[in-house]
């Protein structure tokens, strides 16, 4: 009955998606060892692209495996290997009384609120937007979305950039050593 | 035809609570910060999809600047973990607990 309302290709592209997020994300929640976490992590985030692609976010996808998936895993990775911290964590141990059942009622009453309200609103039968540009049914909304970037989203577009010099400007002094305190030491 | 949004929102609300019970449980600040990025993907899920369903680039333009803004969060959070790291020896957030009182 859904197959004749729906077409097969986009029931299985769906289906193949939310198996890749839903297995990902709960094997990050669930592995030890935070290599096999990030491998998991990567999982999802490529599910996520086959869901972007499915709803014609066709740059967001390739900007999802080569941004997310190929730069900020291996980011992840680097640091993992970096300090050497890829043995396991115990997974089991709960140093607060009642944490995971409280995590667990937090999570249920949460998501359980977000799919009531998706499930009783009728989102799609309103018409459509009408202060953005209308979306692209076609092949590809990449010159679209950089119009809109590029001309609606302008001042917000150059306020990201900012944001990751002042990102990269932080991890730099985050993560240097003290060097020059120490030469002064041995100098004195 | 497309399958609803609604699918697609609840699979990206499933996200959402699998990402958030990961922050709340793990002690890894590491595996915390993979978390957060499960958060973070099943927000930009959300917004595709209203984007798809409204017809507006708006949503995908906002995917935009998350993934940004996710990026830049991840350089200084895990320069944080790599600065603690130096001073702890471990990653663990349990250790971190000179603020109680």
């Amino acid at each position: 009955m859904i197959a004749a309302t729906y077409s097969i290709p986009a029931i299985l592209v769906f289906a193949t998606s939310a198996l890749l997020i839903l297995g990902g994300a709960i094997g990050v929640i669930s592995v030890a060892n935070p290599v096999h976490a990030a491998i998991c992590l990567i999982t999802t985030l490529f599910g996520v692209a086959v869901a972007f692609i499915a709803q014609q976010a066709d740059f967001l996808a390739a900007v999802q495996i080569i941004v997310y998936a190929g730069a900020i895993v291996v980011l992840f990775l680097f640091v993992i290997m970096f300090l050497g911290v890829d043995q396991k964590f115990h997974v089991s141990a709960e140093p607060l009384v009642g944490q995971r059942a409280f995590a667990v009622a937090g999570v249920v009453v949460t998501v359980g609120g977000l799919i009531t309200l998706m499930a009783s609103s009728h989102w799609v039968s309103g018409a459509t937007s009408v202060s953005g540009s209308p979306l692209d049914t076609g092949n590809g909304n990449v010159k679209q979305l950089g119009t809109a970037v590029f001309t609606t989203y302008l001042y917000a577009f150059e306020v990201t950039s900012a944001l990751l010099i002042i990102a990269v400007v932080g991890a730099v002094l985050l993560a240097r050593r003290e060097r020059a305190s120490t030469n002064e030491e041995v100098d004195a | 035809m497309n399958v609803p949004a609604a699918w697609y929102l609840v699979l990206a609300a499933l996200l959402f609570g699998v990402g958030a019970f990961g922050v709340l449980t793990r002690r890894s600040a590491l595996i915390m910060f993979m978390c957060i990025e499960l958060m973070l993907n099943a927000v930009n899920l959300t917004f595709v999809t209203f984007s798809r369903t409204l017809g507006d680039i708006g949503g995908q333009a906002s995917v935009f600047f998350v993934m940004v803004v996710a990026a830049a969060e991840v350089t200084v959070g895990l320069g944080i973990v790599v600065a603690v790291f130096r001073r702890r020896n471990s990653t663990s957030v349990d250790e971190l607990s000179e603020l109680k009182g």
